[in-house]
């Protein structure tokens, strides 16, 4: 090993020359700069994977608790296959099944194939987040609802909906924080994220121990602030006397 | 081969020599993985959950720091750290499949030890109590009376996990290792059929998660009842 070499991230990624300043010149980049935006590719494939996860997986969640029969098997087995597939498998399957059979899936940027595969995948945890937010809220709710006069559409929107969500933001806090863990499995079909400049940067530096260091920091450090704005929405939304708030 | 534009999906080369000249060997390592990593894990886990609810600080703390330590951190860089520390520490090269037993051992046992410690907590302090009236030393009370029951009650829990567990051991991907997806993606390789490949370990993965997951279920439904 011989002790650290922090100076490996300020080199030049073409030749390996030490830069000033830690910044490449002329369209250069040195490993610093490289891992920076592969942290940006990491938030990126995750802040969508999980736009696309909290839509879907709600929609799905609502579903399964309507009183039509046929929505609900819909939302059971879209949360069952999508649940019970290894995310690595499920990225395959978008990026090299997908387009084989669906042409027009082909002119997709392999990122978009990832975000959709990370945000359906999510969308299974996050629905039965939902589901079990909603089915926590006494019936009494549904029924008032519908007493008033409310669709149930009206009811969804106006009496249950805005307690569920309240009450799931602890779990999708921490659903949160898995997608930008699991956004690294995106590596396997070579988008430019940490966990992919983690494998290329120790192969081609042979410093791995300052490189997967620095790395772990930074999933370190994006976990925590997802933790602390999680923290600020539950405080901003919380209702006076019930539901966690003190 | 693929000619035209349609979809051309061809599985006749999925013979059963095929299947068992590179799909089982990787099936074989993906449960054998999924099980050592299984029990070593919920053994660590246990001690883990207990020195966390052992009231002693130099105890207390380092666990915590190790588990949320570990729940930090994506399992795939957890792989690769292991593959790159235990030949440093060791002196000589480990082979991936042995780098990825050690691994999951280590970092499953954070997951299950979270299990524990709800676990034991879910125990009623009355029991605890009632262990040391009678004359029970601590390592007896926790031996024989709460962690039978921490056990049962945590039982569909830690079984879930394991499911998560054998579907994240596809994540040996990362460091080469030889498992079911490998298998498929080998077999796929050598005959040029990827697509029909990655659709047939997607069917084998969700057929064996789902079905344990139903096990799980029903025996969920008959614990329950039990108590």
């Amino acid at each position: 090993m011989g002790g650290w070499d922090w100076q490996v991230f300020c080199k030049n990624t073409v030749d390996g020359e030490v830069m000033p300043r830690c910044f490449g010149s002329g369209g250069d980049i040195t490993y610093l700069q490289w891992m920076f935006s592969a942290w940006g590719w990491t938030l990126s494939v995750a802040a969508l994977a999980l736009l696309v996860a909290l839509v879907v997986g709600s929609l799905v969640g609502i579903v399964r608790t309507t009183p039509s029969k046929g929505l609900v098997l819909f939302g059971n087995a879209w949360t069952e296959l999508f649940r019970n597939i290894p995310l690595l498998v499920q990225i395959f399957l978008w990026y090299h099944v997908l387009p084989a059979l669906i042409p027009p899936l082909k002119a997709f940027p392999s990122f978009i194939l990832v975000v959709l595969a990370l945000g359906f995948f999510t969308s299974a945890r996050i629905s039965e987040q939902v589901r079990a937010g909603i089915q926590s809220l006494p019936r009494g709710q549904r029924y008032a609802g519908l007493a008033l006069g409310l669709t149930l559409p009206q009811t969804y929107r106006h009496v249950l909906l805005p307690m569920a969500f309240r009450i799931v933001i602890p779990p999708l806090t921490s659903e949160s924080m898995n997608i930008v863990k699991n956004s690294s499995v995106a590596f396997a079909v070579s988008i430019a994220e940490l966990t992919m400049f983690a494998m290329q940067a120790q192969e081609e530096t042979s410093r791995g121990i300052e490189i997967y260091l620095a790395v772990t920091a930074l999933y370190f450090v994006s976990a925590f602030v997802i933790n602390r704005v999680a923290h600020v929405i539950e405080g901003r939304v919380r209702v006076p006397g019930i539901v966690g708030s003190k | 081969m693929r000619q035209g534009r349609g979809v051309n999906l061809d599985f006749s080369f999925l013979t059963w020599q095929i299947v068992s000249s590179f799909v089982v060997k990787g099936l074989i390592f993906s449960v054998q993985l999924t099980l050592i990593a299984m029990v070593g894990g919920i053994v660590l886990g246990t001690l883990l959950a207990l020195m966390r609810l052992s009231g002693k600080p130099w105890l207390e703390l380092p666990a915590a720091a190790y588990v949320n330590t570990m729940r930090s951190i994506p399992l795939v860089m957890v792989i690769l750290w292991f593959f790159l520390l235990i030949p440093l520490l060791i002196g000589r090269p480990m082979g991936a499949e042995l780098s990825a037993i050690v691994t999951f051992t280590l970092f499953e046992a954070a997951y299950y030890s979270e299990i524990m410690r709800a676990g034991i907590q879910s125990v009623p302090k009355g029991q605890v109590h009632a262990g040391y009236a009678v004359g029970m030393t601590y390592r007896q009370t926790m031996q024989l009376v709460v962690l039978p029951q921490a056990f049962r009650n945590m039982l569909p829990v830690l079984l879930t996990q394991t499911i998560i567990l054998f579907q994240d051991t596809s994540l040996v991907y990362a460091i080469g290792a030889y498992d079911l997806l490998k298998g498929f993606e080998v077999a796929g390789k050598n005959f040029n059929r990827p697509v029909e490949t990655y659709l047939v370990a997607a069917v084998v993965y969700f057929v064996i998660c789902f079905s344990l997951s139903m096990l799980v279920k029903r025996l969920q439904a008959r614990i329950a009842i039990i108590r």
